[in-house]
């Protein structure tokens, strides 16, 4: 034996012994896996900038595109749903209120759709090499981000043009409701890419209830117009989604013309409630994608 | 000094073979999902200490587990029962260029791809003029990848794959790639890995690749380990098996050519009987150099004029070593009538180590093939070990 290898038999020897592939177990497993990412943040950063470079590969106006859908969607929305059905009454700077919504909203789908079917559209690499699965709907994550990181500077940009720049105290919504967001829609991405490894049809039914949710949720009509109709259980169980909550604390922070607005009673506390829930939805969806992506290579 | 590196504790793993995926298909099957349920061993009760260090090729036929036990190793797939654990660094070469990117150009695949395998960024900066240097394809290296040719492709991803710095390798059948220097190339890098103490385990197709680079062979059947030791000794049980599995095949192929009647047997070699010294036998077991007698019998239902008589040996891979027949040796056989016996007799028989067969044949004089007896007999050359291949030589080596 060489003397290299010999010192490298040596170093070896001074390591534990430790499993192979992810570790079961709810608290040292959960420990493994952050650390298991931690030192795979690199590799995390390039398949986001791979999601990002390879979606408008080869196209002419590349990130253009983009930004070109949700402004095509306030476009829409705002002549439709806006002028035609009458919901800006009532609501002022109309355009800035929608794409506030839009931001949050699409942030939010972006994450569970692409999400869910991460894994399977990484089929080569989940076979072929042993990662922390999480970074494949955590790299979608990452890209879903950027988009918004875009649509938010617009956003800023439209305020600054129309003079209404969001300060103040309602800035604090911004944060919680960043965080409930991401950690809600970062665990439904997790737990359904998991499933739909197994069960394809989530990815088909993921998109419908995306249609339905967007509608469940005040983005293209206030609060005060579910208010009105919506009384006791009826509103508690509207107000009860995350994404509701999250888009309501966006508005606050965003749309200054609606500072005295009507807003649901204790918007605060739900928000931060409802950031904790989704943090330990969070990790417990971790704990089930971990439990699950040990038979992820054999059914894909 | 050497330490465990990889160590297996009565690993199983159960595939369960189900045809269904779809919710629907789940729910319509549901109370007969059991019946379309199968379950699969594909490795049954697996213990293996690898030491740090060693070469382990893993062999065995097809569907015997190989590449699935070395998944379980890369942490790739799960174990059903026991344990794996590992020490050190580990890169799974399993596929080249798993995670290449078509859209992106091959700078950034190789970006991409060493981190899969667990490079940092600044280590690969270092590596990279090394990298596209081993690959060879300096001019395309910020084209897109699509546009790649697949000897490319496969170029960039082993040149990525061989600068990553792993304690244990896992190779699964990849180093057959590129052209021949290329290949060359490879196996010196293996070499090289090797040398500085890192653990291989491959997994291989090529017996012959596996006694070149291994200095351990595991055996796989049927998910459980068959044999375990040196290359030599592990690769004799394989072959003999690839062996006993061939006549199982040849039996079932005469068997099948009989009841359509295709041949109609005129004249037939009935028996192909061999000796060294000792008594005629279908079997005869010979060390490199000896003499060795083929005696050949021959019926015939009606007299049999104008013909000739060959011979063949065969490797147990059906490849031709030695063949010679009484038209090249410019000897005319006599008229049989109804049966008669003749005999070869090849001097000093320099066959390396391994199983072969013969097969003797009738020839009408026209060269059409009359019968041919498919591996009449076997042989089995047992040398010193020393060398490799079909030729045995006493090599000698000097210090000039």
């Amino acid at each position: 034996m060489s003397t290299e290898a010999l010192v490298r038999a040596r170093a070896l020897a001074e390591e534990p012994l430790r499993a192979a592939g992810p570790v079961m177990g709810f608290a040292s497993g959960t420990l493994n896996s952050l650390r298991d990412l931690w030192a795979h943040r690199e590799l995390l950063g390039l398949l986001v900038r791979r999601e990002i470079k390879a979606r408008y590969k080869d196209s002419v106006l590349g990130l253009f595109w983009s930004l070109l859908r949700p402004l095509t969607m306030l476009l829409i929305y705002y002549i439709a749903v806006g002028k035609f059905l009458g919901a800006s009454r009532g609501i002022d700077d109309f355009a800035i209120y929608i794409f506030t919504g839009l931001t949050a909203w699409n942030l939010f789908a972006e994450i569970v759709s692409s999400g869910t079917s991460s894994i399977v559209a990484n089929a080569g690499l989940v076979k072929k090499v042993y990662l922390p699965r999480e970074v494949f709907p955590l790299s979608t994550t990452g890209s879903a981000l950027f988009n918004f990181g875009i649509q938010l500077l617009v956003l800023v940009g439209a305020t600054i043009i129309a003079g209404k720049l969001p300060h103040g105290a309602n800035l604090m919504y911004l944060p919680v409701s960043f965080i409930l967001l991401l950690a809600f829609s970062t665990a439904l991405a997790l737990l359904l890419a998991a499933v739909n490894v197994f069960l394809r049809d989530v990815q088909y039914l993921v998109e419908i209830s995306l249609m339905v949710l967007f509608w469940a949720s005040p983005t293209v009509y206030s609060w005060a117009q579910v208010a009105k109709v919506a009384h006791g259980w009826l509103a508690e169980l509207y107000l009860a989604n995350p994404m509701t909550l999250a888009i309501l604390g966006f508005q606050r922070g965003f749309w200054v013309s609606g500072a005295n607005s009507v807003v649901p009673g204790h918007l605060e506390a739900r928000l931060w409630i409802a950031c904790g829930v989704s943090l330990v939805l969070l990790w417990l969806c971790q704990r089930i994608f971990t439990r699950l992506q040990g038979n992820f290579a054999q059914e894909l | 000094m050497s330490t465990t590196v990889i160590c297996l504790e009565n690993v199983s793993k159960r595939f369960i073979i189900r045809k269904e995926k779809s919710l629907k298909e789940r729910i319509v099957n549901r109370g007969r999902s059991n019946l379309h349920k199968e379950d699969f061993w594909a490795l049954n009760d697996v213990t293996l200490d690898i030491a740090s260090g060693t070469s382990v090729g893993l062999v065995g036929p097809n569907g015997s587990g190989k590449s699935t036990l070395l998944k379980m190793i890369g942490g790739i797939i799960q174990p059903t029962t026991g344990s794996i654990r590992l020490r050190g660094r580990l890169a799974a070469l399993l596929e080249l260029g798993a995670g290449f990117h078509p859209d992106l150009t091959g700078r950034e695949n190789v970006f991409l791809n060493a981190s899969i395998l667990g490079l940092t960024r600044s280590q690969t900066e270092g590596y990279f003029d090394a990298i596209v240097d081993f690959s060879g394809i300096e001019r395309f290296i910020d084209t897109q990848v699509k546009f790649y040719s697949s000897g490319m492709y496969v170029r960039l991803a082993f040149a990525v794959a061989v600068h990553v710095n792993p304690d244990i390798l896992l190779i699964d059948e990849v180093l057959a790639v590129g052209d021949e220097p290329f290949q060359r190339k490879c196996m010196d890098r293996i070499r090289g890995f090797q040398k500085e103490g890192r653990t291989i385990v491959l997994v291989s197709h090529s017996l012959d690749q596996v006694a070149d680079i291994c200095d351990r062979a595991i055996v796989l059947e049927n998910g459980a380990v068959k044999a375990d030791g040196i290359p030599r000794d592990a690769l004799r049980v394989l072959r003999d098996d690839f062996e006993i599995t061939r006549l199982e095949d040849v039996e079932r192929a005469q068997i099948a050519a009989t009841m359509v009647g295709t041949t109609a047997i005129r004249a037939r070699v009935a028996a192909v009987t061999l000796a060294t010294d000792g008594a005629l036998a279908s079997h005869v077991t010979m060390r490199p150099g000896e003499d060795l007698k083929v005696r050949i019998r021959v019926e015939t239902e009606e007299p049999l004029d104008d013909w000739f008589l060959g011979i063949a040996i065969n490797t147990s891979l059906g490849q031709c070593v030695f063949a010679t027949n009484t038209k090249l040796m410019e000897i005319a056989l006599p008229r049989v009538t109804r049966a008669a016996e003749f005999q070869f007799r090849l001097p000093r028989v320099e066959l390396g180590e391994g199983d072969y067969s013969v097969d003797a044949a009738v020839f009408l004089a026209s060269g059409l093939e009359a019968h041919r007896l498919v591996e009449g007999a076997q042989i089995v050359v047992k040398a010193s070990g020393r060398t490799l291949g079909f030729l045995h030589l006493e090599p000698e080596f000097t210090l000039l």
